[in-house]
Formats: C-alpha cells, structure tokens, sequence
C-alpha cells in the first residue's frame, strides 16, 4: 500500500498551504477534503446561476504577501484589487463615509467632528504602531514561555527584543489596548457617536463578545494589520470571489506534485504506538502517512477525528473548553441592479466599499445583548459589500452579487434552529438595510442565509466560528489553540495541527498553514520552504 | 473627555479632492504649469511659472503667497493664557498685544510636536499657527481650563508678501503705517473699506509681512496687490512651496514633518524628536513654572541627546538629495539628509541633516554620499560638510525699522 509522506485533513486555505509548502519542499503529500469543492471557508459557490458567492470569507486582506510570493499565486490565477473606503449610515438620514482619498475622508471625519478629524491622526499612528509589532510575528512559531530549550528561550527572547523596540509609553499603551474593550478605547480618540460606531465595528466581527467587552480593542487590530501592496489596514476582493485565492493555492500545491482528493472525509486519525501513521475514511479506506496533519479546528481534531484513549486527559478537557463560539451569520444576495442609497450624493464612491448599518456604541452592544439571550440581534451589525462592481466574473453583466456579514448569530438560538427561524433571520438582516435602500428589496433575485448551524454543517468550523476559536488573550499566541500545544505539534507523535485554531489565528492570512509546515519540515530534517517575514524596517 | 463638537454638518463635495482656497480664483490663473500639491488639503501650486523666477521674487522684488491652509487656531477665554504658556515650551507669559512669538510645543515625553507662531491679537486674544492639525492635542492640553479653542483655517484667509520690496508694494497698494510696524509687530488697518491684519512675519528671512482677512475680502485683497504691478509700479510674482522650500532652508528654518518626524504621527520608537535634538534648545524656557515636557526635557541634562538636526553646507555643486552622513570619507555612518536645497543666492548647496551627537559634541567631520546622474547614467560622488551655527542667509533689511532702501 501507498505510504504518503504527509496526509493534510482538510482543505481550507490553511490546509492547502501546508500542503504546498511540503509538496514544494519535496513531500509526496495528499490532502483530504470532505466537500466536493475546496477551499473550506474561503470559496466561491455558484448557489445561483450567474453569481459566484464569496459564501463565507468575503474579502482578503490579512493574507501575506509573503505566501502570495512563495507560493507564485500570482501565475496561479490569484489577483486581489483592493477595494475602497467604508461607509456607516445614520439613523437620522445622513452618513459618515471612510473616503480612500486622505483629504476627503480627514474632511468627512471633519464633517461630524473637526476634533475627530484630528485625533483620527493620533489613531492611525498608535494602531499602526501595535499593528507593527504583531506583524512581526504572525509568520513566526510561538515560543513556549515556560520551556528552556534554547530555541524556545532564543524565541522568547526575540519577542521580547520586538516589545522593547516600543518606548516605554508605548508598553503601557499596548498593555492596556490588549485588554481593554474597543469601545473604551475608541473613546479616547473619538467624540462623535457615528465615528466611534464606524471604528467599532472590526472588533466584534465574528467574536462572541460586545464593543463594551475587555479584550474586544485587539480583534481591531486583527482586522487591521492586513495590506494590499503596503496600504496597511485596507482591504481586498479576489477576483472570481474568495475561491479564487484557494483554488490559486491548490494549483500551486499540484504543480508541486501534491494530490487533491475531495468526498474524502477523515473519520479518524489512526495512532499507533503514540505515533499517528495515517488516517481512515469515512468510506472505511485507509491512508497511511508519515505524518498526520488536521486542518480542522482544535475541537473538531480532538473532539471529532482522534480516539480519546490516544490522547491525554487534560488536553481533551482543554478541547472541550475551548472558546469557539458561533456569532455571525451570513447572506449571500444577487441582486437584478444595483441598490440606491439616497442618503449618498449622486455617484458616491462609497458603495465601492463596506457598508455599515449600526450608528452608535449602544445599538453595537444592544446587538451584543440579543446574541447572549439566544437570539439573533434584532437590529444586527452588519457588513456589506457588492464586489461585482469591480468583479465582472461574480454576476452578470448589470446585476450584482452582495455579501452581507452579519454579527450577531447565535449557534444555538431559543427554541433551537428552523428553517422559518433561518428565514427570520435573514429578513431581519434585509430589512435593515432596505431602511437606507428603498429598492434593494425589489432587486433581490436569490439569497443564500447562512447562520452559524449551516456554516458549522457545510465547511465544519465548529459553532460555525470564522476564526476557528476565539481571539482572546487567552487563546492567542502561545495560548493558542492550548498552552503546550502552540507550536504546530499535536499530542501525539507525527500529528500536526495547522489550521485557525493555531497561532496567529483567523481570518485568511495562510499563517497557521505555513508555521505548521516550517515545523513539520524541521522535524522531517527537510529543505524549509517557507518564506521568511518580509519585515518592516 | 471635552466634548466640544466643532462642526456644523455642512455637505461637502467628495470630488472635489482638494479644496480650493478663497483665493483660488486668481490663483487658477496666475498658476500657469498647473503644477498642484496638496497642503492641509488645499489645492496648492508647488510652482506658478518657473521655480527661478519665483525664488528670485523673494529675494530681489516681491512675492505674493497664499497662506490660507496653514492651520489656524482661535484661542480666548480667561485661561488663554495660561494655556498657551503652558503648551509651548517658550515663556510667552510676556507676550503683548499686537505681538508675534516662534513657539514650539511638545508631548509629555519632551516631543516636538509642531512649530509655529502665536499671534496676540488683542488684548486676550490669540492665534495660533501650526504646519500640522492640532485640535485634538490643543483640545486634549486644555482640560480644566476655562478656554476656548477654534479652529478657524478656513475662515481667515491669508497671504505672505514677502521680498526687499515688500514694504514698497504694501504702501502703493494702500497700505499706511507700515513703516512704523517692527519684525513680529502686528497692525490692524483698514484697505478699501475692509479689515485687514498685517503682520511683520514670514518664513523667507527676509523682509515681508503677512495679510489676513476674512475670506469674503480676499480677491478684493489679491487685486489691490496686483494693482500695483498692474500700474507699473513694482514687480509682483506668486510663488510656489517649492521656491519657498529653497528660502526657508536658506534662512535656516525648519520644516515639521520633513527634517523630523513630528510626536503624534511617529510609529517608531526613537524617530520623535526633542526641541534639544532639532536645535531649538533657543526657544526652552526651564525657569517657567511648567509646561507640557518640561520634566522629560530636564531629564535630557542626565541622559544627553544623541541625534542633531544640524544645518550643513555641502560643497560642491552635486545635489545631496537622501544623502547618507559619514565621520570621514568612506568612514562610519553617522546621519542623513533631510531636505535640500541648491542656493541661487549663495551658490551651494544647502540642507537640513539629521546627525550622531555624541558626549555632547557634533561631528569633527561630515561628509556627505552622493548619488546623482548625467543623462540617466548614475555616478557616486564624496563631498564634504560644514555644520553652520547661523542661519545660511539673513539680510538686515529683515529687521530694519522702517524699511530701508527697499
């Protein structure tokens, strides 16, 4: 029989990454995919003719450029045209819009605050600041704080050397940023209920907790810290939607000679000896690997492929309370032309960009209130794009496609999930945005409403959570996805973790994937064909 | 947090990149290579016609500059100022009405800021000018003061009428009482039935004044200044940032932002600077009571400074654009160019540099690495500096009450 030299479960952009760079460095490598598509969360469905919905993942920015290279995504078909601005409607008719030019968008801010206007400088430069120090780390294996193995202790050290590049104000400020609510935080920059309300709302998206909830300042910065070509913080549309990006990487994993093999879903991952030597199918085949590396998030590894008796007793009770709630939801519109929002002058550039609903803190955090009793909000947070007016590819010519992102969700709502509940749901989301586009309900052609029940049953993330687990304090970095299991490593000998739930964490950044293959190819004693941080200065 | 929404929710048009100052009208035509840049978001000319004759305006007939976009800040209120005291690192306790003072404030950690120039209006009264926006810190430096801050860049609008004929110009525009008005005075007088502020002030080092008006007057304004050219009189010329550029360095003033990176916008630890390190320690005041920095700048005698914005005079005539610093040909690296010029006046090059000072002492010797090209074939070449304690170029008609010979 077969003997691969390393079998990924799962292929998610991560998965695929850690594919490609070990079929790059010379491993005969197999990735197992349960769908009859890649790509897991970062795909593009045609669920209505004509339309290619960026289904779950919707917009790229955290991706690094250094994968992109590495991986020559480029030749792979993979282009990302950045998209421009943001715009947040008011209650009361009028809006405020995040313009891309410099000049208008200080005279926007300038609009609802002059003081705003200004202190939007000292807020670029202090996020850019914390945005520069955790970059340097995201293409980097956590260190074990608690090892004194040189490579850990060195590890430690380097990160340490990185937070004393930080002047002694800035420790303090970065300390408390790393725990303080983004609400509280924004409001030491901001005045004006729209402009705190628009830099807000990145720091719920996708996380279980409200604007006013310690530890919510840092997911800002998690949305923050991507760049399209060096223009820090903003993002990008794949051409041909999300899909585009995975099916680039796949491409790039086979021309490396490594095998694609959808309807495979992994039941289990066989243990021999304490050492995993493969995998069996759902369908009963077996895979025999030299090492074992799962892409599913670190419940569903551990909770869901692997066999209690092979693992310790902690770590399953580490997996068993691992934050990995399900907050968001998602709808999925074609629309028959594009959606008039009076509340913008006439050809505003503005519905090139995200668009937001939510005008104020509290409606942020009354959103939050809905989503802890068990209810989806009432009046959501939500965050819309129509890519199709830059993308011919996703609909056709003169209709366009609309993703709407949506928190809160809840995973379990009262009464439990039906179909009338989806519907519901996606009625509430529609009609908040009918309330500032008087003819999008006319135009809606088709709409895919996923709560975090689909998410979870189609691409498997647990809970349906985007991130694979939660991005707090305690499950980032070397706490992530467990303490003692942050560097790529599993339980067991020759198991590899590479997906979300490892550090840096969510979003499509293909980090998880390439840390876990600079790990695997160190322990194999292989070429590392992984590239290097590009750096900052 | 002081919550003081200074905004009226006025529609603005997202189009229209750069706003166009009230000026603008004229500019438009006098602009005519339609060479625009962006300052403070205004639709700004870096050159009208040719950058020589431009310069040569400022220093040997008349230059007429539009000033509307550097940012203006009305402060009154009982605690105005204590406030400003506070702010700037200068003792301006003493400033009089119809004053002008160079100021520069900085953050708590003895970090520049911005410069600028505090005007005292009237009795109580002030204006201040910055080169960048400074609401939020203003705002923020006024809690628990009984004061009022206004920004009002938009709602005066301004020129600077600088070169030897300055005075001249002004006077046959209209303009009485100037020869009476002393280097940073103020005059407040009337031209065609409208208020205009002059003051004795300028960026250019040489003998100019500043005019400012409510915008609804100034093509009024621009059109008296230009009648005198138009009568024959005198030569007047607009001029671009970019001849302006050329006369600050000469007269060695600075520029926040391109000789050094200002607090508020700096991301690297180490890349803000102290008024100490940007060689205006001239304008500390340590025996005022307090003000913002002071306790961090104090500390500066036991940890001394390590880094001098200096200005250098490199020989030759190769210009030192983004040139590194060396302690000797081919030696160690010690500092770089900041911003340069070439001095049509005194034929050199010029520039504002960024060097090591160590114990106390600047380099022994700087020499400059320069890159230059003939015909897009690149060349290096070595070029030694000199330190220059004074300003590169002052003339004394700057300060000459009442203008003489000009």
């Amino acid at each position: 029989m077969k003997k691969y030299d390393a079998v990924v479960i799962g292929a998610g952009h991560n998965g695929l990454t850690n594919a490609a760079f070990l079929a790059k460095a010379g491993l005969d490598v197999v990735v197992l995919e349960k769908n009859d598509y890649v790509g897991g969360a970062t795909v593009s469905r045609e669920l209505h003719q004509g339309w290619q919905y960026s289904n779950c993942s919707y917009v790229c920015s955290l991706f690094r450029p250094e994968i992109y290279q590495a991986l020559d995504l480029g030749r792979h078909g993979l282009e990302v045209v950045p998209l421009q601005g943001s715009a947040t409607f008011k209650q009361d008719g009028d809006y405020f819009g995040s313009y891309h030019q410099p000049a208008v968008r200080r005279r926007e801010i300038a609009r609802h605050s002059k003081r705003d206007a200004d202190a939007s400088i000292r807020f670029d430069a202090d996020l850019m600041k914390w945005c520069r120090l955790i970059r340097g780390f995201l293409l980097r294996t956590p260190p074990d704080p608690a090892s004194f193995k040189p490579r850990d202790v060195m590890e430690f050290a380097y990160l340490l050397k990185r937070f004393y590049t930080l002047s002694e104000s800035q420790i303090y400020e970065f300390i408390r940023f790393f725990t303080m609510s983004i609400a509280e935080y924004v409001e030491e920059y901001f005045e004006s209920d729209v402009i705190l309300a628009h830099f807000s709302g990145g720091s719920i998206i996708g996380t279980g907790l409200g604007v006013y909830s310690p530890g919510t300042a840092y997911v800002l910065l998690h949305h923050a810290m991507g760049d399209i070509d060096g223009n820090v913080g903003s993002w990008g549309f794949a051409r041909g939607g999300m899909g585009s990006l995975t099916k680039a990487i796949a491409s790039s994993f086979q021309s490396h000679g490594g095998e694609l093999r959808t309807n495979s879903e992994v039941e289990q991952i066989i243990v021999k000896g304490r050492k995993a030597t493969g995998v069996v199918l759902a369908s009963g085949e077996e895979i025999d690997a030299q090492v074992v590396i799962s892409n599913l998030d670190a419940k569903r590894t551990f909770l869901g492929v692997m066999d209690p008796n092979d693992l310790p007793a902690d770590l399953l009770h580490r997996a068993e309370n691992f934050k990995i709630r399900g907050s968001s939801g998602k709808l999925n519109i074609a629309l028959d032309g594009m959606p008039e929002f009076p509340a913008l002058p006439e050809g505003s550039s503005l519905t090139l960009g995200h668009m937001h609903f939510t005008d104020t803190l509290e409606r942020l955090e009354r959103a939050y209130d809905d989503w802890k009793d068990d209810r989806w909000s009432a009046d959501p947070y939500v965050d819309t794009v129509i890519p199709s007016q830059y993308d011919p590819t996703v609909a056709p010519a003169g209709k366009h496609m609309m993703s709407v992102f949506v928190q809160y969700c809840p995973f379990e709502v009262e009464g439990g999930w039906t179909d009338a509940k989806r519907d519901a749901f996606g009625a509430t989301v529609i009609d908040q945005i009918a309330e500032h586009s008087p003819n999008f309900k006319q135009l809606i052609l088709h709409v895919e409403v996923r709560t975090p029940l689909e998410i979870e049953a189609e691409v498997g993330l647990t809970e349906g959570n985007i991130f694979q687990g939660e991005l707090t304090l305690d499950q980032l970095m070397f706490n992530r996805p467990f303490p003692g299991y942050a560097q790529y490593r599993g339980p067991v000998k020759n198991m590899y973790m590479c997906s979300s739930s490892t550090h840096p964490g969510g979003g499509v950044m293909g980090a998880p994937g390439t840390n876990a293959a600079r790990e695997i190819l160190r322990d194999l004693g292989r070429r590392d064909s992984t590239p290097r941080d590009f750096g900052d200065d | 947090m002081v919550s003081i929404i200074q905004s009226p929710l006025v529609q603005h048009d997202a189009k229209q990149v750069l706003l166009p100052s009230p000026f603008h009208p004229r500019i438009e035509q006098h602009c005519l290579v339609k060479n625009w840049m962006s300052w403070n978001g205004y639709q700004t000319a870096r050159v009208y016609d040719t950058l020589a004759s431009e310069y040569f305006a400022i220093r040997s007939s008349c230059s007429v500059m539009d000033l509307t976009p550097m940012e203006k800040y009305r402060i009154s209120g009982p605690d105005a100022l204590s406030f400003l005291n506070r702010l700037v690192v200068r003792d301006v306790s003493a400033l009089k009405p119809n004053r002008v003072t160079y100021v520069v404030w900085c953050n708590d950690e003895g970090k520049v800021l911005d410069d600028g120039t505090i005007f005292h209006l009237h009795q109580g009264e002030y204006r201040l000018c910055s080169q960048h926006h400074q609401l939020d810190w203003l705002l923020i430096s006024s809690l628990g003061m009984d004061v009022s801050i206004v920004e009002e860049t938009h709602e005066v609008a301004a020129l600077a009428v600088q070169g030897p004929t300055a005075y001249s110009v002004l006077s046959a525009a209209g303009f009485d009482g100037l020869d009476q008005l002393k280097p940073f005075g103020i005059l407040h007088t009337q031209l065609d039935g409208f208020e205009v502020m002059v003051s004795r002030t300028g960026y250019t080092g040489d003998l100019g004044y500043e005019l400012w008006t409510n915008p609804s007057n100034a093509l009024a304004l621009w059109d008296a200044l230009f009648g005198v050219k138009q009568r024959g009189l005198y030569d007047l010329r607009c001029i671009g940032l970019d001849a302006l550029e050329m006369v600050r360095i000469e007269a060695g003033f600075i520029m926040p932002g391109d000789d050094f990176n200002t607090a508020e916008t700096t991301v690297r630890a180490g890349h803000d600077r102290s008024p100490f390190e940007i060689g205006l320690g001239w304008v500390v005041n340590f025996d005022k009571p307090h003000f913002t920095g002071k306790q961090a700048l104090l500390r500066e005698k036991d940890r001394p400074i390590e880094r001098r914005l200096v200005k250098l005079a490199v020989e030759g005539n190769k210009p030192p654009v983004d040139s590194f610093l060396y302690d000797g040909k081919k030696g160690r690296r010690i500092g770089t160019i900041k911003t340069q010029i070439w001095s049509p006046i005194l034929k050199a090059n010029l520039a504002m540099a960024d060097v090591e000072y160590r114990n106390g002492k600047l380099p022994v010797q700087i020499w400059a690495e320069i890159y230059y090209q003939k015909e897009l074939e690149w060349q290096v070449t070595w070029a030694q500096c000199r330190i220059s304690d004074v300003p590169f170029w002052t003339h004394p008609r700057r300060s000459a009450t009442p203008p003489q010979n000009c």
